[in-house]
This record gives structure tokens, sequence and C-alpha cells, in this order.
């Protein structure tokens, strides 16, 4: 994977809502994979709102295929 | 070099709720329409919107909009600006009904109508101890529902959006100050053009990121603001942000009152429960203003908690478990990724958070934007509107009511979009000539960015200007403090003159927008605490505690900030409403 297309998904983990900042900020810092890329930007097509019911953990009804990576975020600590 | 030109009636910088509203009525317009969004349109901060919208449906109880206007005027703390607040009002029924024609899902009565409940601040009969059902809401979402109607509705409407595209500065005419149109970095390409319009909407949101503790998301960087100020425009009463009492430290992440309604309170490093002190009777579930003043006079006097002393903890682990999971669902989840404490063990770390910016660009009810000039304190700026957080109409005044950010959307946003149709009638059919130093402002920024080699870096200087605002002007405003930070944000600014990327690549240099965002946040940052620390009262959502009192006398009047010299000028409030009679200023009590 090159840097443009890093920087790009990057700036896609950009939301409306802070908490998914955060969460998606620490995920590709500390937990990213470059094999979960294709994954990650399905996910992150979702609606803000159902994405952070998804990784918040208040929702599981999502796409089998993003099993692997919603648990990889839902496992991302962001404390300081 | 010369920048390549694209031709529109009309733009829209920024993609919100109130951005898309205005470009929806143009659109409808049969104008030719460009909307810029540093992200795609439905990941806008409107979507991290919860409580509702208010308008004056009397669905449930009675309600009208004079009411409404009451409320709004008192929890403005009299400085809204009480001709546009009676337009707001007159209005909220309408755009609301709108919405729900357009497919907005809002929770209903069994009867079919819109749902409405109570909310903190609206009341019946003029401030009565009775409640007003005055905020629609549709479930815990209300923004995000707003957002998806109201950006399925402009694809129909063939609006054209351009999507990872960032404003830079604006292009004005040197011979009347209009407002030409923008210029602006496209991501994907790295390249740079003037994007020119008959007319142009800023509704590019708040700086609430200044603040070290804020609950917006990354996105909010008061672009619009930065622009402006670099025009040589003012920005007005920026003093003013709401803050939450309890924000996850560190983070900002909100922990809802209800967790100090379910019995959660609040400990300094002694374990003390403080609040007892400071509200024997109320205690913790005290006003918002009452808990963050407390909050930050612990940590002030040196009881904080943590290495820093910086917070306090909110201890809920005297409550049964069972209690924590089912009354406060996602609580404990919130508490264990942002805090790195299970509530259920360990207190959760919190401090006074900021989310809601009331100052703006000053404007007026029909989204003109409205300087001083000459003897005329509200002259047009031609061809130019600002709806929305980035707007200072002034609707909110120094503490805005719940529910009224969302209607300050749709009502303001719709408003600037009919004024602009109307303007561009009388206006001369083919697009002005630009003057040969168009895009010259934004082509010395990057220029500099592409210059250097070595210089500050843009993560530290970012991080230097929130721990400040933070400390020097937060919820609870000390004059030593504020005299300091202006100082301070001054150096601040200066190293922010010499910021230095590493990649100077062209195509998503993600960098490269972040040292240009911060530019932005700088003249925010810059605006806000030159303007507190000069106004020598408390009012509505500034707090000082050298001058704990409202000032009418003195003090009842815009703030309005030019970044030349950082040099601040005033302008008289509205107290005259538009049909009916003003509202006198009162002691605002709850």
């Amino acid at each position: 994977m090159d840097a443009v297309a890093r920087r790009r998904l990057a700036w896609k983990c950009r939301r409306g809502l802070l908490e998914l900042d955060l969460v998606l900020q620490g995920y590709l810092e500390r937990h990213f994979r470059e094999e979960d890329a294709t994954a990650l930007n399905g996910l992150l097509d979702l609606p803000d709102n159902d994405l952070w019911d998804i990784v918040s953990g208040r929702r599981d009804d999502y796409d089998a295929g993003f099993e692997g990576i919603v648990a990889r975020i839902r496992a991302t600590r962001v404390a300081p | 070099m010369t920048l390549p030109v694209r031709r529109f009636d009309a733009i829209v910088v920024g993609a919100g709720g109130s951005g898309m509203r205005a470009a929806l009525e143009l659109a409808r317009a049969d104008l030719k329409v460009a909307v810029l969004s540093k992200v795609f349109p439905t990941r806008s901060h409107t979507v991290a919107a919860q409580g509702g919208i208010a308008a004056p449906l009397a669905n449930s109880t009675e309600d009208n909009w004079h009411w409404h206007m009451y409320d709004t005027v008192k929890g403005s703390d009299y400085l809204g600006d009480q001709d546009a607040i009676e337009y707001m009002c007159r209005r909220a029924n309408e755009v609301v009904v709108e919405l729900e024609h357009m497919g907005m899902p809002f929770d209903r009565l069994e009867s079919g109508k819109i749902y409405q409940r109570p909310f903190g601040g609206h009341t019946q009969n003029y401030g009565s101890a009775k409640m007003a059902m005055r905020a629609c809401a549709a479930a815990d979402r209300t923004g995000h529902a707003m957002l998806h109607t109201l950006y399925q509705q402009n694809v129909r409407a063939n609006t054209q959006f351009f999507v990872e595209w960032m404003a830079l500065d604006l292009v004005r005419d040197p011979q009347d100050g209009a407002v030409l149109g923008v210029t602006a970095l496209e991501m994907e390409t790295g390249e740079v053009s003037i994007l020119q319009a008959k007319a142009t909407i800023f509704a590019t949101g708040g700086a609430g990121r200044i603040f070290f503790a804020s609950t917006n998301a990354f996105i909010n960087t008061g672009d619009g603001l930065g622009m402006v100020a670099r025009a040589g425009l003012p920005l007005e009463d920026m003093e003013f942000y709401q803050f939450h009492p309890t924000g996850v430290y560190g983070a900002g992440v909100l922990i809802t009152e209800g967790v100090r309604g379910e019995g959660g309170f609040l400990v300094n490093k002694d374990g003390e429960r403080f609040m007892e002190r400071y509200a024997p009777n109320a205690k913790d579930l005290a006003s918002r203003d009452v808990v963050s003043r407390a909050m930050t006079t612990e940590i002030k006097e040196g009881r904080g908690c943590g290495p820093h002393k910086d917070h306090v903890l909110l201890k809920l682990n005297h409550l049964k478990p069972e209690d924590i999971m089912h009354r406060l669902p996602g609580i404990r989840e919130i508490s264990i990724k942002f805090a790195n404490a299970d509530p259920i063990r360990d207190p959760i770390p919190v401090v006074p958070t900021v989310h809601y910016q009331m100052g703006g660009i000053p404007t007026k009810y029909t989204g003109h934007v409205v300087v001083p000039e000459g003897n005329n304190m509200e002259s047009i700026v031609p061809g130019f509107y600002a709806v929305g957080e980035c707007a200072c109409v002034s609707v909110h005044g120094a503490n805005r009511l719940g529910t009224n950010s969302l209607l300050d959307l749709v009502v303001f946003g719709k408003a600037a979009g009919e004024s602009l149709i109307k303007d561009l009638k009388s206006m001369p059919s083919p697009h002005r000539n630009l003057p040969r130093d168009a895009g010259e402002i934004s082509r010395a920024r990057l220029a500099r960015l592409e210059g250097s080699s070595a210089g500050e870096r843009v993560s530290d200087v970012l991080l230097d200007l929130r721990r400040t605002m933070q400390a020097h002007c937060g919820v609870f405003r000390f004059p030593e403090d504020l005299i300091e930070g202006v100082q301070k944000m001054k150096s601040i600014a200066d190293r922010a003159g010499r910021t230095f990327i590493a990649d100077k690549s062209k195509v998503f240099n993600t960098a490269r927008v972040e040292a240009l965002e911060l530019d932005n946040l700088v003249e925010a940052a810059l605006a806000t605490i030159v303007s507190a620390e000069a106004r020598k009262e408390s009012r509505g959502a500034q707090a000082r505690a050298d001058f704990p009192e409202r000032n009418d006398k003195d003090w009842m009047k815009h703030t309005l900030w030019y970044k030349d010299g950082n040099r601040l000028a005033y302008k008289p409030v509205h107290l005259k409403p538009m049909t009916v009679e003003s509202f006198e200023p009162k002691v605002r009590t709850y």
C-alpha cells in the first residue's frame, strides 16, 4: 500500500463524530494492517451514527466481511 | 503564475446542515451551485446533534413563537439581536414542516403529528414554571437524520459537490470589497484554483477545536473564520462558547448529565465531594455553569487530580454494577475506551468541555455578512453570506438555548439562499473581472510551506494552542490568566507563521491540509481570547472571577475583533424586534 493510498484512507477516517475520529485514529496508528485496507474502506462508507453503533458494540448487524476489522477497532483503546 | 478559474452562480463552502439547506434553495432555483466540503457531506459535524430542533408547533402543549422568542432572548442573556430572534422563531414551524415533507423521519405522536419533548429552558407563557414541549427529534440522532435528508434533496436538485476540497481564502474586489469567490485546494491533485461566483455563502462550522477539551470533531477548525479574518473582516462575539461540565479528560467525549442524575458525583484529589460546598442543595445536579465553575475552581486551587492536577473525577463505583449497565447504557463502554477506566471499579476523569461557539462571522437575519463602514455599523459586504455555527446573526447572543442550533441551520440556510436569489436578479449578468492579484494570499501561504526546510511542527503548535486556550480562557476566566494568555497566543501565532512540513508531495498531502487548518485555528483562538480579556463582565457563557455580574450599562454590546493589530470595536445589540415589544433585560435565573 503506497503512502498516498494510506493518507487517503486516513482522511476518510475524519468523521462527523469525535468518538469515531479518536477511535479510528488510534486504530490506524497502532493496529492497522495492510490486509484490512479494503474492509476498512467499506466500513468507512457507513454513515457516522451507524458506524459508531457498531464500533461501540451497540449493534452487531454488520456485514460478515467486516468481522475481523470490527473486532480490532472495538479493541482499540484511545485513553491518554 | 495565474490560477485556473471555474465559474458558478453561487458557491457554498461547507456541507453541514446550514450549507446544504442554503444549497438546496439555490439549486431549486436552477442556479449553478458548487458546494465545497473537506469531507463527504454526510460526515459533517451536524451528525453529532442529538437533542432535537425547536419549533413551537404546539403538538403536545400550548406553545407559540412569542414564548419561544422570550426563552431565546433570555437564554442569550440579552446579547441576542431581538429582530433576528423574532425572525427565527416565526419561521421555525415552516422550516420544520418542510423538513418533514422532505422525508425527515421525526418521532411521531399516535395522531401522526410530530412528537415534541420538553427541553431545558423551554417554557410556556414567558418563563412560567410550566415547560413547553417544543423539541422535535428523530430518536437521539436528529442532526444525522436532518443531514441525510438534506443531502438526498440536494442530489435530487443537481447540486454539484466538490468533495475533499478545502477552501483557502476569500477573493475580493478591491474596489468595493465584494466577495468574488474563494481559492480552494483539491486534495486529490494538490492543485489550487479559483472558484469564482456572483455570491459566496460560508457554512464552515465552529472552531471548538481551539480548546484542549472539546466535543468537536477534528474537522471543526474554523476555516471560514480564518478566511474572513485574513481578508480583513471582523469576527463577532467570539468570547462566547458553551461548555459541558463532564467531558472525558484528554478525549472530550461527553458523559451525559444522566450519570449525575443516577447518583454519580464529582470528587477532587482528596476524595471530597466538593459540589456540597458550592451548591449545598442541588449538589452535583446544579446547573451546568455552576458545576463547571466549581470544577475549575477546584483545579485552580490545586485540588485537581492526576499528575498535572488538571481534572476531577466522576465517581459511579458506589452504584450497583447492574444499575450502571442498565440505566446508563454506553457509559461504561465510553469510559473504558476513552479514559481506560471501568466505572464499575474506577472513577472517570472529567473536565469542563467546549461544545458550541456562539460568535462568528457578523451577519444579519437575511444571511448577509455585515461590517462597520463609516458611520454604518452594519454595511453589507456585497456577494457574501454566512450561515450556521460559523455565523453570528446573532440569535444565540451570550448563550444558546438547547435545540436552537439545528433550527438556526435551517432557518438561516434557507434565508441566505432566498436573499442570494433576490440579489442575483439585480446583478449584472456576466461575472466581474477578477483582480490581478486574485489568489495571492493563498499562493503566499502555500509558497511559504513549500519553501521552508525547517521550522515548527504543526502538531506541536496546535497542542500548545489548545492547551493555552484551555488553561487561560476556559469556562471560568481569571484576569491574570487572560492577560498572560493573550501574550502566549500572540507568540503561538508567530510560531504558526513558521510551521514546516517535511512532505512536499502534491497528491493527498494531509500534512499540508493540517498546516493550513492551523492558520485558521490561530485566528479563531486569537479572536476568542482577545475578546474575552477585553469584556469586563460576566454574561451568558463568559464567567469572569473579577467581574462576576452582568453589566448592561457598559457591556450590552457586540464585540468585533479584527486580525490587524488584534483591534476591537463594538456595536449595539438590536433590542428592537421586528413587530413585537422589546424584551427588557432581567436577571437571568433558572
